[in-house]
């Protein structure tokens, strides 16, 4: 299929321009809040623990990136019937990631303010609640808010409404690939004339019946050790752990950002998403043609990026895939690779917009944030991953890659 | 006469578990008369707390109640045409 109609250029406006981020709201198993949760990354610290909101004793997965929160003390009242527990951290991490650029839709023109989520199946521990009084009590014992509170893009419509975001809504869904799709849709939104764009993914909600969705996959680790069940490239990879969280992202045209006088943490320079061909098919996998065209719409080459946050999905094959993908881009350890996420478990559509953040954070404070100390990199003549520690770099351009169960890949350039 | 009661108290109490309620109102002062939409609640807070008082009182309120009654003081009066 062709790929030049999904590239971020696509479409420009009478907004035209570099687009950039100027706010962050981060919701982690390692840390609630950007910057908590980035002192977590730098010091390596882990997210993924045994899961404790039910009792995992009857499923072959139990280790997860699980983030609890007390929601009283976080939302109003009145929204805590409606919401599942993945909506109420997106409503978080929308007001902080407002509140950090210092931006106030309310205040803004009717339309000059929209929102696009990435997400999986939505809220499911909600839905397996009212599921459960369906089957077992009667439709009357039901609520009202299954209407939406279930439903994928009901974080594009919560947030929407609770800060007045009247312009462009949508939510994208794509698996991991999701996250990036949404930000590229959002920074198109802004070249098309809208002042404003809320842009990201939160996601999660852990409970028996979306962990019993996700294991259908094959790709979730049955390890019952947090600190071995996500191993990204290593020889003893198992699959993944799931968790919970993502980021949003405040998005405006730099020449709107710099008349306001708003902080700029970094331009979304180019984006390109790719499908994966046939299975059995023996054609190449798409992330590579994501990879390329994305650089091509951001119009630099592999010689211009500083680090790559990898997709890093722990999946042998896959793993080996990306790696070599990178290898042929970058040449042999032609560029340091990263994989936060495996401190956190991978966040469905949350997790990309969490690269983003963490790129957007590297490049601000020169920093790389290193993958999980216990990760061996079986591909060390392929790629230069980044573990245990973090790693001090003059970093201008990274690249966050990201692939979606069912063969999406995406590709996002973000620099200072 | 009526074998139940449903007073004030008891709207209040389904309408915090069915609908929250917002730190800005508070519901335990004198509410009779005041709009549902100036307490914080929309139509889909009124037709959940509705749903609930039908099933934990066994009766059956008309459809449109949730468009018909304005205030808790309304809403109360029409419950207890049904006790």
């Amino acid at each position: 299929m062709s790929t030049s109609t999904l590239t971020g250029r696509a479409g420009a406006g009478p907004g035209s321009g570099p687009v950039v981020v100027t706010g962050l709201g981060v919701a982690a198993p390692n840390g609630l809040g950007a910057e908590e949760y980035w002192r977590a990354a730098l010091a390596g610290r882990s997210g993924i623990a045994p899961i404790t909101r039910f009792d995992p004793a009857g499923y072959s997965v139990r280790i997860a990136g699980q983030l609890d929160i007390e929601p009283k003390e976080h939302l109003p009242g009145r929204l805590l019937p409606q919401t599942d527990h993945m909506t109420r951290l997106a409503l978080i991490a929308a007001e902080e990631a407002l509140a950090d650029a210092g931006a106030d839709p309310e205040e803004m023109p009717a339309h000059a303010a929209g929102v696009v989520t990435a997400a999986s199946g939505g809220g499911f521990e909600f839905g397996q609640r009212e599921l459960e009084a369906l089957w077992s009590k009667g439709g009357n014992h039901v609520s009202a808010y299954q209407s939406f509170a279930w439903f994928y893009p009901v974080n594009t419509g919560q947030v929407s409404i609770r800060h007045d975001l009247r312009g462009p809504g949508s939510a994208l869904v794509a698996e991991q690939a999701g996250g990036l799709d949404a930000i590229s849709k959002a920074a198109r939104n802004v070249r098309g004339g809208t002042a404003l764009m809320l842009a990201g993914g939160v996601d999660g909600s852990l409970c028996p019946w979306s962990l019993v969705c996700m294991t259908k996959s094959g790709r979730l680790s049955t390890v019952t050790d947090p600190d071995r069940a996500y191993l990204p490239f290593d020889a003893a990879a198992s699959g993944h752990v799931p968790g919970e969280g993502g980021a949003l992202l405040v998005l405006e045209a730099r020449a709107a950002a710099r008349e306001r006088g708003a902080r700029v943490l970094g331009e979304i320079a180019g984006y390109a998403a790719t499908f994966d061909p046939r299975p059995g098919s023996g054609r190449e996998p798409g992330l590579r043609r994501a990879i390329d065209l994305a650089f091509a719409d951001a119009r630099v080459t592999a010689a211009d990026v500083d680090v790559v946050f990898a997709d890093a999905v722990g999946v042998p094959d896959l793993d080996r895939i990306e790696a070599a993908v990178l290898a042929a881009v970058f040449g042999p350890r032609g560029v340091p690779v990263t994989a936060p996420k495996s401190l956190t478990g991978r966040l469905l559509g949350g997790g990309a917009p969490l690269d983003v953040a963490s790129a957007l954070l590297a490049l601000r404070d020169g920093v790389i944030p290193p993958t999980a100390a216990a990760v061996d990199c079986a591909y060390a003549d392929a790629i230069d991953l980044v573990t245990g520690e973090p790693r001090e770099a003059a970093l201008g351009t990274a690249l966050v890659v990201a692939r979606g169960y069912g063969g999406f890949n995406s590709a996002l350039v973000v620099r200072r | 006469m009526p074998t139940t009661t449903f007073t004030m108290d008891d709207l209040t109490r389904l309408l915090r578990e069915c609908a929250g309620e917002d730190d800005s109102i508070d519901l335990d002062g004198d509410i009779a008369a005041i709009a549902f939409e100036d307490l914080g609640y929309d139509s889909l807070a009124l037709f959940n707390t509705v749903n609930r008082i039908e099933r934990d009182y066994g009766i059956r309120l008309s459809d449109e109640i949730v468009a018909e009654v304005r205030t808790p003081g309304e809403l109360l009066a029409e419950i207890a045409k049904h006790l």
